[in-house]
């Protein structure tokens, strides 16, 4: 194994573009280190990115955007009030991956990189409408967060890309988002199941949504006809049964050693409808 | 294959080893630095007795790369302890007898250490979600979070 302490993105996509072996990246390393001693993946080439200038850094940008580092671990964004105060789901999704120690490391990018449909870090991300800046041997693009995870453990990133950071939007009056997980005891799992929801009201009718859904498919996937359902409403008791329904709708679980597929089908409905209340609630002010 | 040279500050001191790339923190601390408080449980981040901190932040040694540690401080059970003087967790482990085995300990008093740093006043819940990365096999926790919340509760008088 080669270990390559890149100074530049551009150095870290030509090394990761040359190479004919195996590749990983190292941000946090909770998932590569795993695979590594596990003997699932041993890199030919370990690139990493924690010498690039502001890969550990928090941004907030011109627009009221946030720019956040691709080593910015997970402790570190819930030690950040003015990000929590933003984006509170995006924040409380992050911290539910791993212990307080994995925490000290874990980050979002690679969370999103790792590929898994359980990845507690990203249904907040797609629900923000956030998108990832990727650096790769033709330059730099940014795309919308779910276009990244293609299946269990793939992405769509080509080889030699790699992404640099998360830009979250600017959030704006009146927005709120949430995120909760199903899991069968408070601390230390995987998701059973998981849904993110992000939403703007004037007065207390919705005007935008997103809603997002975890570990009840191949990939983490937005639910545009939910989001649909949301607005214009003032999330009163007909529009939650029909969000929960169109949640369930959109799931395709497999069953596993976690939940059944009619559990996680359930219960990732009943996990929209108290998200929604919470988005909606912290839209309107409510700071919990 | 060959070595990295590594130099990083352990518990204050100054060191250096010569590190294989694939080899972890925990590897490193043990096996070239020879500090053997830090335990291998796992080896892959679940059971929190590889706990060291790393410039101040709470990780799991498994999880570093030795050659990670480049420049950066790292603080390790060996650090806890004054000479002979036991660190107030230490001694409030002893007195709660929150150890059976005590392979799991300097895990647990290395993290319980990094909490009350950051909160010296910590609620029974704050503590146990805190120590949730920690496993211990024999004692049932209970006699840990007695012990961490003893000790916090000693400290608090000691730094009026």
């Amino acid at each position: 194994m080669r270990y390559h302490a890149a100074k530049t993105f551009e150095e870290a996509a030509s090394i990761a573009a040359k190479a004919d072996g195996v590749t990983r990246f190292l941000a946090g390393g909770t998932d590569v280190l795993v695979q590594l001693r596990a003997g699932l993946v041993t890199p030919d080439d370990l690139i990493d990115l924690k010498h690039i200038d502001g890969v550990q850094d928090i941004t907030r940008l011109d627009d009221g955007g946030w720019e956040i580092g691709v080593a910015v671990a997970g402790a570190r964004l819930g030690a950040h009030e003015a990000l929590c105060a933003d984006w509170p789901g995006v924040v409380e999704g992050m911290e539910l991956v791993g212990s307080t120690q994995v925490q000290g490391r874990a980050t979002l990018t690679g969370n999103l990189c790792n590929g898994s449909p359980a990845a507690d870090g990203v249904p907040g991300l797609v629900a923000a409408g956030a998108v990832a800046k990727i650096v790769g041997p033709d330059g730099m693009r940014e795309i919308p967060i779910e276009e990244i995870p293609a299946g269990p453990g793939k992405t769509t990133l080509a080889k030699g890309e790699l992404i640099a950071a998360v830009r979250l939007p600017a959030r704006g009056a009146g927005g709120g988002d949430a995120y909760q997980r199903f899991i069968p005891r408070t601390e230390m799992d995987i998701a059973v199941a998981g849904c993110a929801i992000n939403l703007r009201v004037e007065g207390d009718t919705i005007t935008e949504a997103r809603v997002a859904i975890g570990a009840v498919a191949p990939t983490i996937r937005l639910v545009p006809e939910a989001a649909e359902l949301l607005v214009g409403s003032t999330l009163d008791a007909a529009t939650a049964d029909a969000l929960a329904a169109a949640v369930s709708a959109a799931a395709n679980p497999i069953t596993d050693k976690r939940g059944t597929s009619e559990f996680r089908t359930e219960v990732v409905g009943v996990l929209a409808r108290r998200v929604a209340q919470t988005a909606y609630d912290r839209a309107k002010g409510d700071r919990s | 294959m060959s070595k990295i040279h590594v130099t990083t500050t352990v518990n204050g001191d100054s060191v250096e080893f010569l590190a294989d790339p694939r080899e972890t923190l925990l590897d490193c601390l043990r096996d070239h630095l020879d500090l053997t408080g830090t335990k291998e449980g796992c080896g892959t981040g679940d059971c929190g007795a590889c706990s060291v901190t790393l410039d101040g932040t709470l990780v799991c040694s498994c999880l570093v790369l030795g050659i990670e540690a480049e420049g950066r401080e790292i603080g390790t059970i060996e650090g806890l302890a004054q000479g002979h003087e036991l660190h107030p967790l230490q001694r409030k482990f002893i007195e709660h007898a929150a150890l059976q085995c005590g392979f799991c300990t300097p895990g647990f008093l290395v993290a319980a250490k990094a909490l009350l740093d950051k909160n010296p006043n910590p609620t029974e819940t704050e503590v146990r979600y805190w120590l949730a990365g920690n496993l211990c096999r024999c004692t049932g926790y209970d006699k840990i979070v007695r012990a961490v919340m003893d000790a916090a509760e000693e400290m608090r008088k000691e730094a009026v």
